[in-house]
């Protein structure tokens, strides 16, 4: 009975953990229960790693001449990576969040290969299916390492241009298939079969090092755009990872935890794919955030460029106004000032609401965070599918930072890459102020029907000091007043 | 009473089933304004992985195997404690504009205006 106790608890605590994430992830459906969510799901985590201390009552007999040292590597390890994590996540700025999360994926990614490695380099695997099952999650983590690795460069900016190779898909496709005939070879061997040319453990230092080496070739391609998705991809696969390496261990929590934050990854996939215009295959095996090469026809009418200050006085008297803010909007650091003014325009009674398009910034839902932060209520943030009828009937549309998004080529130009693509309808409104550096073209590389219609003014300008003069026409209008 | 769990090719396939099965019900009720959050939650999430690698380290016999398991423990509780603090914070910012402090610079009837606009919508 007593010998059982320390495998209870760590079957309950499991259990339990298992519990809270579904019930945490659950709590998330709304952001008024979502703190609570974490805070759960935070619960089941901690009694989940101390109950896995447990295990030391259950060692098997080689292992236990190592266990002081074990126990308190495992304490340096828990403490020196939980801690630098802990105090990197509270410091970094909301802005560098997508390179962030891409490296915290990358960590668990490199945590499931690092146990399917213990599995494989010990041959601790029982029979066909759990070595199979172990390869893959090696495998599937250590894509997920390397390729989350990169990803966090370029996200960061370390790596700051797309990096293609005469052949690419082949070179993959070699890489690939290179790295599934070694794990094929090692299931062979150490099920009896003689091992070729190599011992065994040299060959699963190639399998891991052909798997890194597939991760980087695969992420290195992809441009900046495509971060989104990317992103969400690797979550899965870090998720599947972890749920493969939980059927090994014969750990159900690993597995149950491990499979949702997959399903979650491949939903996000799908919905940021969409939001793109872009089948998920067409973004896994063709060039990752390529600029469409295409020959338009030419847009009639001219562009009309109007002072900030008259720009934001039209606002100032608008009933009712909808902000569309876009990447260029959190790369100019713009959004404290941009609530300045939208509380301004609400002290003038103007009703003022803000519509975020899906890609809007470089992971899923970025934006809505940085509004948050800048100290937006959320009840004044709607996403497309929310507020797009709105803006018929709205008198001002305030485009700051976003160009694609806004495109009404999308709805109708048979022949532009973006044609199909979900757009905000900014174009539908009384009035629209578009706020830009310059007359540049947005990320597809085409030019914005938009910015000709004959509602459309351009206020040219860094967003911050545009922002910063619209402020000081409000307010000089005030003081006149008074 | 025995604690032990054992669990082969069908019963395996069944708690993959059911959990992705969950995973896409539970996670599609996460409104896109909080994806954000819900992407590091759910990275916090596999962060469970770090229990592996504790199991694994524990059993180490090797020099070989300690090194892989500390590096396993390494990165599932970076991935754990990193997932959590950043999820927290972002979840931390979202609010009303009921529940807002009012800002200093500002006069007082933006906040009333707020909140009834506010009341309004809903």
């Amino acid at each position: 009975m007593f010998a059982n106790l320390p495998q209870l608890i760590i079957g309950l605590a499991d259990l339990a953990a298992a519990f809270l994430f579904l019930y945490g992830l659950q709590r998330m459906s709304s952001p008024a229960t979502a703190p609570s969510g974490i805070l759960v799901a935070g619960f089941g985590m901690v009694a989940a790693v101390l109950a896995s201390f447990l295990y030391v009552f259950s060692v098997s007999a080689a292992a236990r001449p190592h266990l002081a040292v074990n126990i308190g590597l495992a304490l340096i390890a828990l403490v020196v990576g939980g801690g630098l994590a802990w105090f990197s996540g509270k410091k970094v700025a909301m802005t560098a969040m997508p390179q962030m999360v891409a490296l915290y994926n990358g960590m668990g990614g490199g945590a499931a290969g690092a146990i399917a490695a213990v599995e494989l380099f010990g041959n601790k695997t029982q029979g066909a299916t759990q070595l199979l099952v172990t390869l893959l999650g090696a495998l599937i983590g250590a894509v997920s390492l390397s390729g989350s690795l990169i990803a966090w460069a370029k996200l960061d900016g370390v790596i700051k241009q797309p990096l293609r190779i005469k052949g690419q898909q082949a070179v993959n496709a070699v890489a690939m298939i290179a790295a599934l005939a070694v794990g094929g070879m090692i299931l062979v061997a150490t099920l009896g079969g003689a091992p070729v040319l190599l011992a065994t453990p040299t060959w699963i230092y190639v399998f891991f090092g052909l798997a890194l080496l597939f991760g980087v070739l695969m992420t290195l391609p992809i441009g900046g755009a495509d971060m989104p998705v990317v992103i969400s991809i690797y979550n899965a696969l870090t998720g599947l990872a972890v749920g493969l390496e939980g059927f090994v261990l014969q750990n159900p929590a690993l597995m149950i935890a491990g499979m949702v934050v997959g399903a979650a990854g491949l939903l996000l996939t799908l919905l940021m794919a969409k939001a793109m215009n872009r089948s998920v295959a067409n973004v896994v095996f063709t060039n990752f955030g390529d600029a469409p090469k295409q020959v338009q026809g030419a847009i009639k009418g001219s562009l009309r460029p109007v002072e900030a200050s008259d720009a934001g006085i039209a606002m100032r008297y608008a009933s009712k106004v909808i902000i569309v803010p876009g990447y260029g909007l959190a790369a100019a650091q713009a959004q404290q000032k941009l609530y300045e003014f939208v509380k301004l325009l609400q002290a003038a009674k103007v009703e003022v609401k803000f519509a975020i398009h899906p890609v809007a910034g470089r992971m899923p839902g970025q934006m809505d965070v940085l509004l948050a932060e800048a100290g937006v209520p959320y009840d004044l943030i709607f996403q497309l599918e929310d507020i797009n009828d709105d803006f018929a009937s709205t008198d001002v549309a305030l485009v700051i930072g976003a160009n694609d998004v806004v495109n009404p080529a999308a709805r109708t130009e048979k022949s532009s890459p973006i044609f199909g693509m979900p757009i905000l309808n900014a174009d539908k409104a009384k009035q629209v102020y578009v706020v830009k550096r310059g007359e540049g073209k947005g990320y597809a590389g085409i030019q914005n029907a938009l910015f000709y219609g004959d509602n459309c003014n351009m206020v040219y300008g860094d967003a911050q000091a545009v922002l910063v003069k619209m402020i000081e026409a409000v307010r000089g209008l005030g003081a006149a007043a008074a | 009473m025995d604690a032990s769990i054992t669990m082969t090719g069908f019963v395996a396939l069944y708690v993959f089933m059911l959990a992705a099965f969950a995973g896409w019900v539970i996670i599609g009720h996460v409104p896109a304004i909080l994806h954000t959050p819900l992407m590091s939650g759910s990275n916090f999430v596999h962060g469970i992985v770090v229990v592996g690698g504790l199991y694994a380290l524990l059993n180490a016999s090797t020099t070989q195997e300690q090194v892989i398991g500390f590096i396993a423990v390494l990165l599932g509780a970076g991935n754990a404690a990193g997932g959590f603090a950043v999820t927290q914070r972002m979840l931390a910012m979202f609010q009303t504009s009921d529940a807002k402090p009012m800002p200093h610079h500002l006069h007082g009837h933006v906040h009333a205006h707020a909140k009834v606009h506010h009341l309004k919508k809903r």
